[in-house]
Protein backbone atom coordinates (compact mmCIF):
# COMPACT_ATOMS: atom_id res chain seq x y z
CA UNK A 1 0.00 0.00 0.00
CA UNK A 2 2.96 2.38 1.00
CA UNK A 3 4.66 1.29 -2.12
CA UNK A 4 1.57 2.92 -4.50
CA UNK A 5 1.15 5.89 -2.10
CA UNK A 6 5.53 6.74 -2.64
CA UNK A 7 4.29 6.15 -6.61
CA UNK A 8 1.77 8.56 -6.88
CA UNK A 9 3.66 11.24 -4.99
CA UNK A 10 6.50 10.93 -7.02
CA UNK A 11 5.63 10.46 -10.32
CA UNK A 12 8.45 9.49 -13.14
CA UNK A 13 9.69 12.06 -16.34
CA UNK A 14 10.70 10.84 -19.24
CA UNK A 15 13.91 12.66 -19.65
CA UNK A 16 15.63 14.99 -17.01
CA UNK A 17 17.00 14.84 -13.72
CA UNK A 18 16.16 13.60 -10.40
CA UNK A 19 18.30 15.53 -7.11
CA UNK A 20 17.61 12.97 -4.81
CA UNK A 21 18.11 12.55 -1.12
CA UNK A 22 18.18 15.90 -0.27
CA UNK A 23 18.04 17.24 3.23
CA UNK A 24 14.32 18.12 3.51
CA UNK A 25 14.90 21.72 4.65
CA UNK A 26 17.47 22.42 1.61
CA UNK A 27 14.79 21.86 -0.72
CA UNK A 28 14.52 25.09 -1.24
CA UNK A 29 18.24 26.29 -1.32
CA UNK A 30 18.55 23.87 -3.94
CA UNK A 31 16.35 25.14 -6.29
CA UNK A 32 17.47 29.06 -5.93
CA UNK A 33 21.12 27.92 -6.00
CA UNK A 34 20.16 26.08 -9.72
CA UNK A 35 18.08 28.64 -10.48
CA UNK A 36 15.13 26.44 -10.87
CA UNK A 37 12.49 28.92 -9.96
CA UNK A 38 13.74 31.00 -13.40
CA UNK A 39 13.94 28.02 -16.13
CA UNK A 40 11.29 26.66 -18.66
CA UNK A 41 11.21 23.66 -17.90
CA UNK A 42 8.59 21.39 -15.43
CA UNK A 43 9.78 21.37 -12.08
CA UNK A 44 8.53 19.23 -9.37
CA UNK A 45 9.45 19.19 -5.90
CA UNK A 46 8.97 17.53 -2.76
CA UNK A 47 9.57 17.57 1.09
CA UNK A 48 9.45 15.88 3.79
CA UNK A 49 9.32 12.48 1.57
CA UNK A 50 9.76 8.91 3.79
CA UNK A 51 14.02 8.03 3.35
CA UNK A 52 15.11 4.44 4.69
CA UNK A 53 18.68 5.97 5.03
CA UNK A 54 18.18 9.45 6.52
CA UNK A 55 14.59 9.55 7.70
CA UNK A 56 13.20 12.45 5.96
CA UNK A 57 14.61 13.51 2.66
CA UNK A 58 13.27 16.43 -0.42
CA UNK A 59 13.47 15.19 -3.89
CA UNK A 60 13.90 17.73 -7.15
CA UNK A 61 12.31 16.36 -11.06
CA UNK A 62 13.47 18.78 -13.85
CA UNK A 63 12.12 17.78 -17.00
CA UNK A 64 14.06 18.11 -19.87
CA UNK A 65 17.57 19.34 -18.51
CA UNK A 66 20.91 17.97 -17.43
CA UNK A 67 23.17 19.79 -15.43
CA UNK A 68 27.00 20.35 -15.97
CA UNK A 69 29.01 18.43 -12.57
CA UNK A 70 30.31 21.99 -11.90
CA UNK A 71 26.91 23.32 -11.38
CA UNK A 72 25.26 20.81 -9.26
CA UNK A 73 28.68 20.41 -7.15
CA UNK A 74 27.19 23.85 -5.94
CA UNK A 75 24.47 22.46 -3.87
CA UNK A 76 27.12 20.16 -1.74
CA UNK A 77 27.30 23.16 0.65
CA UNK A 78 23.78 22.63 1.94
CA UNK A 79 22.93 19.33 0.16
CA UNK A 80 26.17 17.25 0.57
CA UNK A 81 24.29 13.97 0.47
CA UNK A 82 22.27 14.23 -2.77
CA UNK A 83 22.44 12.18 -5.41
CA UNK A 84 21.86 12.87 -8.85
CA UNK A 85 19.75 10.76 -11.49
CA UNK A 86 19.56 11.27 -15.16
CA UNK A 87 16.95 10.05 -16.88
CA UNK A 88 16.49 9.29 -20.50
CA UNK A 89 13.20 7.39 -21.97
CA UNK A 90 12.02 6.49 -18.20
CA UNK A 91 15.27 4.69 -18.03
CA UNK A 92 18.18 5.63 -15.53
CA UNK A 93 21.24 6.98 -17.23
CA UNK A 94 23.49 7.87 -14.97
CA UNK A 95 23.64 8.22 -10.93
CA UNK A 96 26.06 9.87 -9.37
CA UNK A 97 26.92 11.72 -5.61
CA UNK A 98 27.73 15.67 -5.61
CA UNK A 99 31.04 16.25 -4.83
CA UNK A 100 32.12 19.26 -2.47
CA UNK A 101 33.59 21.93 -5.08
CA UNK A 102 37.68 22.89 -4.75
CA UNK A 103 36.41 26.81 -5.58
CA UNK A 104 32.96 28.90 -5.13
CA UNK A 105 31.92 31.67 -7.14
CA UNK A 106 28.97 33.97 -7.44
CA UNK A 107 26.47 32.72 -5.32
CA UNK A 108 27.47 32.97 -1.56
CA UNK A 109 28.35 35.98 0.35
CA UNK A 110 31.13 36.68 2.01
CA UNK A 111 30.51 36.56 6.36
CA UNK A 112 32.95 39.49 6.62
CA UNK A 113 30.53 42.84 6.83
CA UNK A 114 33.92 44.99 5.71
CA UNK A 115 34.31 43.05 2.35
CA UNK A 116 34.71 44.96 -0.68
CA UNK A 117 32.36 42.16 -2.43
CA UNK A 118 29.74 43.50 0.38
CA UNK A 119 29.61 47.10 -1.35
CA UNK A 120 30.69 46.82 -5.24
CA UNK A 121 29.62 44.36 -7.95
CA UNK A 122 32.07 41.70 -7.58
CA UNK A 123 31.67 38.32 -7.93
CA UNK A 124 32.75 36.50 -5.04
CA UNK A 125 35.28 33.55 -5.29
CA UNK A 126 35.90 31.10 -2.33
CA UNK A 127 38.32 28.42 -1.66
CA UNK A 128 36.71 25.33 0.12
CA UNK A 129 38.48 23.52 2.86
CA UNK A 130 37.01 20.76 5.11
CA UNK A 131 37.92 21.58 8.81
CA UNK A 132 38.91 18.25 10.80
CA UNK A 133 35.21 18.16 11.57
CA UNK A 134 34.16 17.47 8.72
CA UNK A 135 32.40 21.08 8.38
CA UNK A 136 33.05 22.84 5.46
CA UNK A 137 35.06 26.06 5.21
CA UNK A 138 35.27 29.09 2.67
CA UNK A 139 37.91 31.63 2.29
CA UNK A 140 37.22 34.52 0.44
CA UNK A 141 39.90 35.33 -2.22
CA UNK A 142 39.40 38.95 -1.75
CA UNK A 143 39.45 39.78 2.18
CA UNK A 144 41.23 37.06 3.42
CA UNK A 145 38.61 35.65 5.84
CA UNK A 146 36.92 32.57 6.15
CA UNK A 147 33.01 31.89 6.18
CA UNK A 148 31.91 28.93 8.32
CA UNK A 149 29.60 27.09 7.36
CA UNK A 150 26.63 28.06 9.61
CA UNK A 151 27.17 31.45 8.19
CA UNK A 152 26.94 31.03 4.74
CA UNK A 153 24.44 33.08 2.88
CA UNK A 154 23.40 32.68 -0.46
CA UNK A 155 23.12 35.82 -2.64
CA UNK B 1 58.69 41.78 -10.19
CA UNK B 2 57.86 43.80 -13.47
CA UNK B 3 54.74 44.84 -13.63
CA UNK B 4 52.88 42.39 -10.69
CA UNK B 5 51.18 43.99 -8.71
CA UNK B 6 51.81 43.59 -4.43
CA UNK B 7 48.44 43.05 -2.68
CA UNK B 8 50.10 40.77 -0.39
CA UNK B 9 53.09 39.76 0.97
CA UNK B 10 52.95 36.53 -0.48
CA UNK B 11 52.28 37.52 -3.72
CA UNK B 12 56.10 37.88 -3.55
CA UNK B 13 58.26 34.79 -2.98
CA UNK B 14 60.99 34.69 -0.11
CA UNK B 15 63.60 35.39 -2.78
CA UNK B 16 62.04 38.82 -3.84
CA UNK B 17 61.62 39.79 -0.73
CA UNK B 18 65.45 39.45 0.15
CA UNK B 19 66.12 41.09 -3.57
CA UNK B 20 64.02 44.03 -2.80
CA UNK B 21 65.52 44.70 0.50
CA UNK B 22 69.28 44.42 -1.06
CA UNK B 23 67.86 47.25 -3.50
CA UNK B 24 66.71 49.32 -0.71
CA UNK B 25 69.94 49.23 0.45
CA UNK B 26 70.96 50.56 -2.11
CA UNK B 27 68.82 53.43 -1.84
CA UNK B 28 69.57 54.10 1.40
CA UNK B 29 73.51 54.88 0.36
CA UNK B 30 72.04 57.25 -2.87
CA UNK B 31 68.72 57.73 -2.22
CA UNK B 32 68.17 61.04 -4.95
CA UNK B 33 68.20 58.64 -8.21
CA UNK B 34 66.42 60.40 -10.72
CA UNK B 35 65.20 57.12 -12.55
CA UNK B 36 61.60 57.35 -12.93
CA UNK B 37 61.51 61.14 -14.36
CA UNK B 38 59.23 59.68 -17.38
CA UNK B 39 56.76 58.54 -14.68
CA UNK B 40 53.87 59.20 -13.06
CA UNK B 41 52.80 57.29 -9.54
CA UNK B 42 48.81 57.05 -8.66
CA UNK B 43 48.46 57.38 -4.98
CA UNK B 44 45.02 56.69 -4.02
CA UNK B 45 44.48 57.29 -0.14
CA UNK B 46 40.34 55.98 -0.15
CA UNK B 47 40.93 56.97 3.78
CA UNK B 48 43.33 59.36 5.09
CA UNK B 49 46.73 58.01 6.07
CA UNK B 50 49.46 60.53 6.76
CA UNK B 51 52.57 58.64 7.45
CA UNK B 52 51.75 56.06 4.89
CA UNK B 53 51.10 58.09 1.71
CA UNK B 54 53.97 60.41 2.48
CA UNK B 55 56.17 57.75 2.94
CA UNK B 56 55.48 56.71 -0.84
CA UNK B 57 55.32 60.35 -1.88
CA UNK B 58 58.59 60.95 -0.81
CA UNK B 59 60.01 57.63 -2.16
CA UNK B 60 57.99 58.32 -5.60
CA UNK B 61 59.25 62.33 -5.07
CA UNK B 62 62.86 61.44 -4.64
CA UNK B 63 63.62 59.37 -7.66
CA UNK B 64 61.57 62.27 -9.73
CA UNK B 65 58.48 60.68 -10.16
CA UNK B 66 55.41 62.70 -10.74
CA UNK B 67 52.60 62.41 -8.16
CA UNK B 68 49.03 62.44 -9.05
CA UNK B 69 45.79 61.32 -6.58
CA UNK B 70 43.82 61.96 -3.62
CA UNK B 71 44.45 62.24 0.28
CA UNK B 72 41.05 61.29 1.15
CA UNK B 73 37.72 60.10 -0.66
CA UNK B 74 36.04 62.78 0.18
CA UNK B 75 37.49 64.92 -2.24
CA UNK B 76 37.11 62.75 -5.40
CA UNK B 77 34.43 61.35 -7.54
CA UNK B 78 33.89 58.91 -4.78
CA UNK B 79 31.66 61.02 -3.18
CA UNK B 80 29.67 61.26 -6.26
CA UNK B 81 29.19 57.75 -6.00
CA UNK B 82 31.38 56.35 -8.81
CA UNK B 83 32.58 52.92 -8.21
CA UNK B 84 35.82 51.32 -7.66
CA UNK B 85 36.09 49.65 -10.84
CA UNK B 86 35.68 52.87 -12.48
CA UNK B 87 37.74 54.86 -10.22
CA UNK B 88 41.04 52.71 -11.14
CA UNK B 89 40.25 52.07 -14.69
CA UNK B 90 39.92 55.65 -15.17
CA UNK B 91 42.87 56.47 -13.18
CA UNK B 92 44.81 53.65 -14.67
CA UNK B 93 44.74 55.93 -18.35
CA UNK B 94 46.45 58.45 -16.23
CA UNK B 95 49.10 56.77 -14.43
CA UNK B 96 51.84 54.06 -14.83
CA UNK B 97 51.46 52.02 -11.19
CA UNK B 98 49.00 52.41 -8.62
CA UNK B 99 49.83 52.49 -4.78
CA UNK B 100 46.22 52.78 -2.82
CA UNK B 101 44.69 52.65 0.35
CA UNK B 102 40.91 51.59 0.71
CA UNK B 103 39.22 50.92 4.30
CA UNK B 104 37.61 47.65 3.12
CA UNK B 105 39.03 44.16 3.15
CA UNK B 106 39.91 42.83 -0.48
CA UNK B 107 39.92 45.72 -2.13
CA UNK B 108 43.21 46.46 -3.76
CA UNK B 109 42.86 42.63 -4.76
CA UNK B 110 39.94 43.60 -6.65
CA UNK B 111 42.04 46.35 -8.03
CA UNK B 112 44.87 44.25 -9.27
CA UNK B 113 42.31 42.14 -11.04
CA UNK B 114 40.71 44.67 -13.13
CA UNK B 115 43.53 47.09 -13.53
CA UNK B 116 46.08 47.33 -16.66
CA UNK B 117 48.98 48.55 -14.44
CA UNK B 118 50.26 47.27 -11.43
CA UNK B 119 48.91 47.87 -7.51
CA UNK B 120 50.68 48.65 -4.68
CA UNK B 121 48.78 47.88 -1.64
CA UNK B 122 49.37 50.65 0.96
CA UNK B 123 46.53 48.92 3.41
CA UNK B 124 43.22 47.42 2.75
CA UNK B 125 41.15 47.36 6.17
CA UNK B 126 42.24 45.34 8.30
CA UNK B 127 43.25 43.14 6.45
CA UNK B 128 46.75 43.32 4.35
CA UNK B 129 49.72 46.04 4.65
CA UNK B 130 53.03 44.17 2.82
CA UNK B 131 54.93 47.51 2.18
CA UNK B 132 54.98 47.64 6.38
CA UNK B 133 56.24 43.96 6.56
CA UNK B 134 58.89 44.80 3.96
CA UNK B 135 59.95 48.00 6.27
CA UNK B 136 59.94 45.58 9.11
CA UNK B 137 62.01 42.72 7.62
CA UNK B 138 64.64 45.43 6.73
CA UNK B 139 64.73 47.11 9.74
CA UNK B 140 65.45 43.72 11.55
CA UNK B 141 68.23 42.64 9.11
CA UNK B 142 69.73 46.23 9.31
CA UNK B 143 69.86 45.96 12.89
CA UNK B 144 70.38 42.63 13.79
CA UNK B 145 72.66 41.98 10.81
CA UNK B 146 70.65 38.77 10.07
CA UNK B 147 66.59 37.46 9.08
CA UNK B 148 67.65 34.08 10.62
CA UNK B 149 67.15 32.62 14.24
CA UNK B 150 66.18 35.86 16.19
CA UNK B 151 64.04 35.77 18.71
CA UNK B 152 61.04 38.45 17.99
CA UNK B 153 58.74 39.59 20.76
CA UNK B 154 55.72 41.16 19.70
CA UNK B 155 53.76 42.95 22.16
CA UNK B 156 49.86 44.61 22.74
CA UNK B 157 47.25 44.10 20.25
CA UNK B 158 48.15 40.90 18.21
CA UNK B 159 44.15 40.15 17.40
CA UNK B 160 43.65 42.87 14.96
CA UNK B 161 47.01 44.36 14.23
CA UNK B 162 47.63 43.55 10.64
CA UNK B 163 51.08 44.25 10.75
CA UNK B 164 51.69 41.62 13.25
CA UNK B 165 49.92 39.10 11.40
CA UNK B 166 51.95 40.31 8.04
CA UNK B 167 55.29 40.16 9.68
CA UNK B 168 54.24 36.78 11.66
CA UNK B 169 54.31 34.97 8.66
CA UNK B 170 56.75 36.58 6.37
CA UNK B 171 59.31 35.56 9.58
CA UNK B 172 57.94 31.88 9.60
CA UNK B 173 60.20 31.60 6.63
CA UNK B 174 63.50 33.04 8.64
CA UNK B 175 63.38 30.03 11.36
CA UNK B 176 61.90 32.99 13.81
CA UNK B 177 61.27 32.11 17.43
CA UNK B 178 57.95 33.95 18.53
CA UNK B 179 56.92 35.58 21.70
CA UNK B 180 53.78 36.80 21.84
CA UNK B 181 52.67 39.42 24.74
CA UNK B 182 49.07 40.43 24.78
CA UNK B 183 45.95 40.64 26.95
CA UNK B 184 43.96 37.21 26.54
CA UNK B 185 41.44 38.95 24.71
CA UNK B 186 44.19 40.02 21.75
CA UNK B 187 45.77 37.26 21.21
CA UNK B 188 47.18 36.44 18.14
CA UNK B 189 44.38 34.67 15.89
CA UNK B 190 44.43 30.82 15.68
CA UNK B 191 44.56 30.76 11.56
CA UNK B 192 48.39 33.22 12.07
CA UNK B 193 49.47 30.39 14.76
CA UNK B 194 48.89 28.07 12.25
CA UNK B 195 51.45 29.44 10.05
CA UNK B 196 53.84 28.82 13.15
CA UNK B 197 53.32 25.70 13.41
CA UNK B 198 53.07 24.04 9.87
CA UNK B 199 56.74 25.54 9.58
CA UNK B 200 57.54 23.85 12.87
CA UNK B 201 58.81 26.93 14.75
CA UNK B 202 58.23 27.89 18.00
CA UNK B 203 56.16 30.34 20.29
CA UNK B 204 55.68 31.48 23.80
CA UNK B 205 52.73 33.52 25.07
CA UNK B 206 52.66 35.54 27.63
CA UNK B 207 49.98 38.43 29.29
CA UNK B 208 53.60 39.88 31.15
CA UNK B 209 55.81 42.24 29.47
CA UNK B 210 58.69 42.42 31.80
CA UNK B 211 60.21 38.54 31.98
CA UNK B 212 60.64 38.11 28.10
CA UNK B 213 62.41 41.20 27.60
CA UNK B 214 65.83 39.47 28.25
CA UNK B 215 65.20 37.68 25.58
CA UNK B 216 64.45 39.39 22.90
CA UNK B 217 66.65 40.99 19.97
CA UNK B 218 63.87 42.60 18.69
CA UNK B 219 60.33 44.47 20.47
CA UNK B 220 57.47 44.76 18.28
CA UNK B 221 55.31 46.81 20.06
CA UNK B 222 51.58 47.80 18.70
CA UNK B 223 49.16 50.31 19.66
CA UNK B 224 45.96 48.59 22.14
CA UNK B 225 42.97 50.61 20.87
CA UNK B 226 40.21 51.08 23.67
CA UNK B 227 37.49 50.59 20.97
CA UNK B 228 39.13 47.14 20.75
CA UNK B 229 36.93 46.18 23.97
CA UNK B 230 33.44 45.61 24.34
CA UNK B 231 33.88 46.23 28.22
CA UNK B 232 35.43 49.09 28.73
CA UNK B 233 36.64 48.42 32.41
CA UNK B 234 38.34 45.50 30.83
CA UNK B 235 40.30 48.14 28.44
CA UNK B 236 41.12 50.34 31.81
CA UNK B 237 42.80 46.81 33.22
CA UNK B 238 45.06 46.34 30.29
CA UNK B 239 45.89 49.49 29.19
CA UNK B 240 49.21 50.15 31.61
CA UNK B 241 50.25 46.45 31.30
CA UNK B 242 51.99 47.12 28.02
CA UNK B 243 53.89 49.55 28.41
CA UNK B 244 57.48 49.83 27.75
CA UNK B 245 59.43 52.31 30.15
CA UNK B 246 63.41 52.71 29.53
CA UNK B 247 63.69 51.47 33.48
CA UNK B 248 62.42 48.04 31.55
CA UNK B 249 65.07 47.49 29.27
CA UNK B 250 68.07 47.36 31.86
CA UNK B 251 68.21 43.51 31.36
CA UNK B 252 67.98 43.42 27.61
CA UNK B 253 70.18 42.38 25.33
CA UNK B 254 72.65 45.08 23.75
CA UNK B 255 71.38 43.68 20.28
CA UNK B 256 68.15 45.06 21.02
CA UNK B 257 66.01 47.41 19.20
CA UNK B 258 62.54 48.39 19.47
CA UNK B 259 60.13 48.94 16.48
CA UNK B 260 56.48 50.51 16.61
CA UNK B 261 54.72 50.65 12.91
CA UNK B 262 53.65 53.80 14.46
CA UNK B 263 51.24 56.17 15.73
CA UNK B 264 52.35 55.61 18.96
CA UNK B 265 49.78 56.49 21.68
CA UNK B 266 51.70 56.13 25.55
CA UNK B 267 52.84 52.44 24.56
CA UNK B 268 56.24 53.21 24.92
CA UNK B 269 57.18 56.08 27.10
CA UNK B 270 58.89 59.09 25.67
CA UNK B 271 62.18 58.54 28.10
CA UNK B 272 62.63 55.19 25.55
CA UNK B 273 63.32 57.88 22.83
CA UNK B 274 66.91 58.69 23.56
CA UNK B 275 67.94 55.37 24.39
CA UNK B 276 69.94 53.56 21.44
CA UNK B 277 67.82 51.00 21.31
CA UNK B 278 64.57 52.89 20.12
CA UNK B 279 64.71 52.25 16.58
CA UNK B 280 60.81 53.17 15.56
CA UNK B 281 61.60 56.64 13.87
CA UNK B 282 64.47 54.69 11.39
CA UNK B 283 62.55 52.56 10.50
CA UNK B 284 59.75 55.07 9.43
CA UNK B 285 62.64 56.37 7.39
CA UNK B 286 63.69 52.94 6.16
CA UNK B 287 60.00 52.84 4.34
CA UNK B 288 61.40 54.88 2.06
CA UNK B 289 63.91 53.06 0.54
CA UNK B 290 61.46 50.20 0.50
CA UNK B 291 59.20 51.90 -1.35
CA UNK B 292 61.79 53.34 -3.57
CA UNK B 293 63.33 49.74 -4.28
CA UNK B 294 59.21 48.14 -4.87
CA UNK B 295 58.07 51.01 -7.32
CA UNK B 296 62.18 51.09 -9.48
CA UNK B 297 61.11 46.92 -9.03
CA UNK B 298 57.69 46.85 -10.36
CA UNK B 299 58.52 49.59 -13.12
CA UNK B 300 61.05 47.27 -14.13
CA UNK B 301 63.65 50.28 -13.68
CA UNK B 302 66.17 48.45 -11.36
Amino acid sequence: MSKIRKELKVSAIENGTVIDHIPTKSVFQVIRILNLNNIENQVLFSTNLDSKKYGKKGLIKVSGKYFKSEEVNKIALVAPTATLIEIKDYKVRLKKSVEIPKQIFKFVKCVNPNCITNYENITTKFDVSIEDNGDIKLWCKYCDKYTAKDNIVFI
Amino acid sequence: MKNRSLVSINDYTKKEWISLLDLAEEFEKNPRQKILENYVVATLFFEPSTRTRLSFESAATRLGAKIVGFTDSSSSSIKKGESLNDTILTVSNYSDIIVMRHPREGSARFASEISPIPIINAGDGANQHPTQTLLDLYSIRKTQGTLDNLNIVFIGDLKYGRTVHSLVIALCEFNTTFHLVSPFELKLPSHIKQHIKNNNLKYYQYTELNEVIPKADILYMTRIQKERFLDPIEYEKVKNAYVLKNSMLEKAKDNLKILHPLPRVNEITIDVDANPKAYYFQQALNGVYVRQALLASILGIK
